[in-house]
């Protein structure tokens, strides 16, 4: 086939830009005028919250280790010498205790900040989330708003074990009167954050603990105290024209690692970075797919109702016609995550695992071409 | 009786002569503010803490309000038992007569800063903060004119303007929502308080006792406030609580048991504990209180108790008999008068029945509003998404 030629000419020319790990592959073909500042999601959320409770004294943070331990993975650090005890509040094991007391300090005007060690955590306090929380404006008639961010974070970390592992964006994004936010990269980190903190309704906030260490190039207008991002628009990380793949958080990550080593054969990916959970750009995806007329979806959480799930039933029943083959989902695995490292490495995505998906949707996929 | 416990400065008004006595009956119901000095029907019993004293200041238009106010709750709440079984009201309706006398003196020891939060037996909390019997009634009937426009019912009452927080479905989460309206409240450096009700089965609720810990440690401005009806829907409190001192049941945290059918004390309790809690945090008040009703209108409330008790109670310890026998024992009122009241309260609540009855239900429209404040154009959908979605604004 003509491809194979010039896939092994591009191979070579792109090695360097594979190689780069996680930044998007856009962003590193552009040149800038000076160089690019990097910030790393933990700095780029510590950055976020420091400057919202500066603009606004009805903000305040809450949660265990916070304060004093600097944040139990260093997220909040320096908040407490900042603003002081009243404003930054280490808080007893009592996750529905002290979910509850943010919850009604927001009933009263206050806008507080919650963190969960991991959203595993939330569990114990997930009544407060749901019915004193989320439903609350709408059995109020819109008299008792909830300004409040539930933050931490969330899905698999590295060897952590079934009990605190989870993915908790379905079961979240589920509920009306929630708003469910996922960053990827420092940039969505600081402005989903800050829209987060300024919006008037409860959000969740799922951060990843693997990203946090992680360094990605912010704008100017980034950096500026000023940014946010818009609640319920999805990213193009990459433009495509083959198959859509949509991710979020971490698998954003993978997704656009997938779509490089696609790239080299012949298939064009277009990495959607949803950002926002709920409310779901369901237009940005719908758009995509009717230009590219495939889909994958990746989540790192349980297949079953998952993300992915209300993905395709939103494209089934928006672009049906456009469809060229089945959807394809791309999950963790359906058990509790192992502890062994190989095992937990088969109950996590992985980039082959998307590029297998993707292949399969162009049919592609090495099984059918034994057969043909 | 209180009577026999009257400090000297008024004892000589039961001695009057039989013509002035005459000449009393003559004179309108009384309005005066002087001041009465009335003996509660019991004494406190307090937990690490000192009790207030039993005497408790009030005149004779207070009694006359409590008189008016708790006839109200009372006739309003029969009314809703009526409306209920004419199907007007449906799902849940968990009635407060005869607990009257919690709110009605928890009102007059607050003002409406302070901060009141319950949990679904709300309809007289909500009225005694200012709520009216044509929201109420409208409500409960799931009419446009209702406090929560409809899309609330019976246990989503809420009135942010005036303090009142609801108004909640899950037993034991209004206690730490409470303590977070308590947090508010010493953030903004308020001298205000927060009120958390909750019954004797939600006392068992281990998210209570976290709240509690966290508004010791900070010292939050909360009273928590037991209602004990001594029944958790249909278990009695013996069956549930290995401890049913639910006064002591803070443990470090004071407390202070109080008769909840005598509203002067109630009115006593909640004023010694707003001082007690804006210097010294947390503080549990027990009301000894009863429901006549059963939990809900779907249980008559018949079957784990007597009827000799519910009605032992209401000829003993009814919170609205007491006041009339004060009113009347001082003179403050006629018997014709207070009858005069009580039958004003009952034509009011039927008007406000028939004009809660002409309120129209919600707009279907109304199913998609308030989802969010600020919902960003995002869609949402109705049971079949191809013939029902909205944006929400």
């Amino acid at each position: 086939m003509w491809g194979i030629v010039g896939q092994r000419v591009f191979r070579h020319g792109s090695s360097a830009m594979s190689l780069q790990g996680t930044r998007p592959a856009i962003l590193a073909s552009r040149s800038f005028s000076s160089a690019a500042k990097e910030m790393t999601v933990r700095d780029a959320l510590n950055s976020a919250i420091d400057e919202e409770m500066s603009a606004d004294p009805k903000v305040f943070l809450m949660g265990e280790e916070v304060g004093e331990y600097q944040g139990a993975y260093k997220i909040t650090k320096g908040l407490l010498e900042k603003y002081g005890p009243d404003r930054v509040l280490d808080t007893p094991i009592t996750e529905a205790g002290f979910t509850g007391i943010g919850v009604g300090a927001a009933y009263h005007g206050l806008k507080p900040i919650i963190e969960f060690m991991t959203f595993n955590f939330s569990m114990q306090a997930i009544d407060h989330i749901i019915n004193s929380a989320a439903k609350s404006n709408y059995m109020s008639a819109g008299q008792i708003s909830v300004p409040i961010v539930f933050r931490g974070p969330n899905g698999a970390a590295a060897g952590v074990g079934a009990q605190h592992s989870q993915c908790y964006a379905s079961w979240f994004a589920s509920c009306p009167g929630l708003k469910v936010l996922a960053p990827y990269s420092s940039e969505d980190a600081r402005g989903l954050m800050k829209a987060a903190i300024r919006d008037p309704d409860p959000v969740v906030f799922l951060e990843n603990e693997l990203l946090y260490g992680e360094s990605f190039p912010v704008s100017a207008e980034v950096l500026d105290s000023s940014f946010s991002l818009p609640i319920g628009k999805a990213k193009i990380e990459r433009e495509g024209k083959d198959v859509t793949i949509t991710a979020f958080s971490k698998m954003v990550g993978y997704a656009l690692k997938a779509a490089e080593i696609l790239s080299k054969e012949g298939i064009s990916a277009e990495v959607i970075n949803l950002r926002s959970i709920r409310p779901l750009d369901r237009a940005t995806i719908n758009n995509s797919v009717r230009k590219t007329n495939r889909l994958v979806t990746v989540e790192e959480g349980f297949p079953q109702h998952g993300i992915g799930a209300e993905i395709c039933a939103s494209v089934v029943e928006d672009s049906f016609e456009y469809l060229d083959a089945a959807i394809e989902r791309i999950a963790g695995a359906d058990v509790p995550m192992p502890y062994a490292a190989n095992l937990e490495r088969l109950a996590v995505p992985q980039v082959e695992d998307i590029v297998r998906a993707a292949k399969r949707t162009c049919y592609r996929s090495s099984s059918l071409a034994a057969t043909a | 009786m209180a009577l026999s416990h009257l400090s000297s400065t008024r004892s000589n008004r039961l001695l009057r002569p039989l013509a002035a006595a005459a000449s009393s009956l003559c004179r309108p119901i009384s309005t005066s503010t002087e001041p009465l000095v009335i003996e509660t029907s019991i004494p406190f019993t307090p937990h690490k803490c000192e009790p207030p004293s039993r005497s408790v200041e009030t005149n004779p238009q207070e009694l006359l309000t409590f008189f008016r106010d708790m006839a109200t709750m009372r006739r309003m709440e029969i009314a809703a038992d009526s409306l209920y079984k004419a199907k007007l009201i449906r799902g849940f309706c968990h009635l407060y007569d005869g607990q009257e006398a919690v709110c009605v003196g928890m009102e007059a020891s607050i003002n409406k800063k302070d901060c009141i939060i319950t949990a679904y037996r709300d309809h007289c909390t909500f009225l005694g903060r200012g709520g009216t019997l044509l929201e109420i009634f409208s409500e409960l009937m799931g009419r446009q004119g209702g406090c929560s426009k409809g899309k609330g019912g019976s246990m989503h009452f809420y009135k942010k303007e005036s303090g009142f927080y609801g108004g909640h479905g899950i037993v034991g989460a209004q206690v730490p929502l409470g303590c977070g309206l308590a947090f508010a409240q010493k953030y903004n450096k308020d001298e205000n308080v927060t009120f958390a009700l909750y019954g004797d089965g939600a006392a068992n609720q281990g998210q209570l006792f976290e709240a509690l810990n966290i508004s010791a440690l900070w010292d939050l401005p909360i009273i928590l406030v037991c209602e004990n009806n001594h029944y958790g829907m249909g278990t009695a409190e013996w069956r549930a609580a290995k401890s049913p001192s639910y006064y002591k049941r803070g443990d470090y945290v004071p407390g202070l048991k109080v008769d909840g059918m005598d509203v002067l004390a109630v009115k006593q309790a909640c004023k010694f504990a707003k001082e007690h809690v804006l210097k010294n945090g947390p503080i549990i008040l027990e009301m000894d209180t009863y429901r006549y009703h059963g939990h809900s209108m779907s249980d008559p409330g018949s079957t784990y108790r007597t009827r000799d008790e519910i009605s032992g109670v209401r000829q003993e310890r009814d919170p609205i008999e007491r006041v009339r026998k004060l009113v009347l024992g001082h003179d403050l009122a006629t018997e014709k008068e207070l009858k005069d009241i009580e039958k004003e309260i009952r034509k009011e609540v039927d008007e406000a029945i028939a004009k809660a009855k002409e309120s129209p239900m919600p707009e279907p429209s109304e199913l998609f509003t308030n989802v969010y404040v600020k919902g960003f154009g995002t869609e949402s959908f109705g049971a079949d998404r191809k013939e029902l979605r909205a944006t929400l604004p």
